[in-house]
């Protein structure tokens, strides 16, 4: 098992709140790899850090470096030391638009070719390839600001794998899409890892990271959970029994004598992962 | 080469950009026109600069307004990244192995570009002001203009890269742009001025800005240019402008 990334003990302050805690992890070649977790539990800043967006910083004056105690590598380069190599290997998705909106998709695809170094007729194939794999060929010559907001994130992934990049990061990929688009984006990531492409994204959607190979559960900047969805469902102890009453003082004597109210019986789902791992429900967290 | 294509490409945008909004081009032109007109015509009434003796105020008024183009065209320009950064093409560019110093440049001679086109289309108006334009003087200026709004666009580069919102720029444009403008020559030359004034005139880089300009349309009239830094003192002092905001600027985004 090759891995593409490699994240060592990544910690990071905003002034003295910790966003991230000695997050440790890798993600194998060919993976589609989620982090999940509620909104202000770290994602965005992991997501931002690995796409060389922010340096992490630590609130302590005796670690004038933070990346001397946290290592990150992509295809073995280190992130810190070597970002010119690493940007080259990351495709980038970013949550909020990139797209210049008054430019044509394909001005849009040609700007990004230029940054990376494509031009002429090499880059002129990849943007037909690109939009072949999605399938917004035939809207290569509109204005961004005509696409639907679905097709315009179609575009923004076109974009980020215009230069065949070693790792293709997410940051929530179907945040404000419909339910059809949502499955459109899905479609073409499980498409790209049949082509052996190696994919990183944040969700705070349970059903999304159930898709996943592999997930991280991100909670107050610490990495509680990590696995494949099956595993992680496993170690809660296998099925969950969930009971509804209204007489919760008396429940004990209740399940002994005869059922309550209602009696339900369900496979574990990464909720309950995260129930068992912080004792409280899944549920948004604003900072 | 890859650095020449990333510059390429983003003073590329910034043109693409500024063709399809037809409406930037009239407003921009529109509002200098109409401080012209009305600044103009109703201080030339009232006020008789030692120098707009042998010119009307109109006539000295114009090349001040040259300058107002170039100083608002490349700070709005650069503004632009305040929100690009955060949510737009830029996080693009930064995550992307285009290296800084062409972010920087790329960006900052598109506005200058912008400023330049935006003066020039003004310039067609100096014969109206009695200003007579040579093939040489236009040549000169094209070089002049466009240095001039690199070291502007460079300044709002640096101003703009540490703001997080767009409401911050009125501040900024009130407290830093209009003083700069006022107090470059623009209006009024600076004898008889309070010392206090005239220094900061001395330091104020759009001084030696508009001094340039003012050189190169009265080359061969010469009694119309006292009172002004010499043309190789504004070249020096534009230059040594124009290399230290571009480094800022450079170092800025390097520490972002």
């Amino acid at each position: 098992m090759v891995a593409v990334l490699e994240v060592k003990k990544l910690t990071h302050y905003y002034g003295k709140r910790c966003a991230l805690s000695e997050v440790t992890f890798t993600v194998p070649q060919g993976d589609i790899f989620g982090f999940l977790g509620p909104n202000g539990g770290g994602k965005t800043t992991l997501f931002k850090i690995l796409s060389t967006f922010l340096k992490p910083w630590v609130n302590d004056p005796w670690v004038s470096d933070p990346s001397r105690n946290a290592e990150i590598y992509v295809n073995g380069f280190n992130l810190f030391r070597e970002p010119h190599s690493v940007r080259k290997l990351l495709g980038v998705v970013f949550q909020s638009p990139s797209l210049d909106k008054k430019l044509k998709v394909s001005e849009n695809l040609i700007h990004q070719g230029h940054l990376y170094g494509l031009k002429g007729v090499h880059l002129k194939n990849r943007i037909e390839e690109v939009l072949k794999k999605v399938k917004l060929l035939d809207r290569k010559q509109d204005l961004v600001e005509k696409l639907s907001g679905g097709l315009q994130r179609r575009v923004e992934i076109a974009k980020a794998l215009l230069h065949e990049p070693s790792l293709l990061l997410l940051d929530e990929p179907t945040t404000g899409l419909d339910p059809a688009a949502r499955l459109d984006v899905w479609a073409i990531l499980q498409k790209l890892k049949s082509e052996g492409v190696t994919s990183l994204l944040t969700t705070h959607l349970i059903e999304e990271a159930e898709k996943c190979d592999r997930v991280g559960i991100l909670q107050e900047g610490k990495l509680i959970a990590l696995g494949t969805p099956q595993d992680l469902k496993e170690g809660t102890g296998g099925d969950i029994l969930t009971i509804k009453t209204k007489k919760a003082d008396v429940l004990k004597i209740f399940i002994e004598k005869e059922f309550g109210e209602s009696v339900q019986i369900s496979k574990a789902t990464l909720e309950d992962v995260f129930i068992q791992k912080t004792g409280h429900k899944f549920e948004e967290e604003s900072t | 080469m890859t650095a020449l294509l990333s510059i390429y490409t983003l003073w590329l945008r910034e043109m693409v950009r500024f063709v399809r909004q037809k409406n930037r081009v009239l407003g921009a032109l529109g509002q200098p026109l109409l401080f012209w007109l009305l600044f103009g015509s109703s201080f030339s009434a009232s006020f008789r600069p030692s120098l707009a003796v042998e010119m009307g105020y109109m006539e000295y008024f114009f090349p001040g307004i040259l300058t107002m183009i170039l100083l608002f065209t490349a700070i709005f320009s650069s503004f632009s990244i305040i929100e690009d950064r955060k949510e737009g093409f830029l996080q693009a560019v930064l995550v992307s192995p285009a290296s800084r110093l062409s972010i920087v440049l790329g960006k900052v001679s598109g506005g200058a570009t912008i400023a330049l086109l935006q003066a020039l289309l003004f310039l067609c108006l100096a014969p109206l002001a009695h200003i007579s334009l040579t093939v040489w003087s236009v040549g000169a200026l094209i070089f002049a203009l466009w240095f001039l709004g690199l070291s502007l666009s460079a300044l709002g580069f640096c101003l703009a890269w540490r703001m997080d919102s767009v409401q911050g720029f009125h501040a900024i444009m009130m407290l830093i742009l209009m003083p700069l403008w006022f107090l470059s020559g623009a209006f009024f030359p600076q004898t008889g001025l309070p010392w206090m004034i005239k220094s900061f005139m001395m330091i104020n880089p759009l001084t030696y800005g508009l001094s340039m300009i003012r050189h190169i349309l009265y080359w061969n009239s010469s009694h119309l240019l006292t009172d002004l830094p010499s043309f190789s003192l504004s070249i020096g002092i534009l230059g040594v402008f124009g290399a230290v905001v571009l480094l800022i600027s450079w170092k800025v985004v390097r520490h972002s």
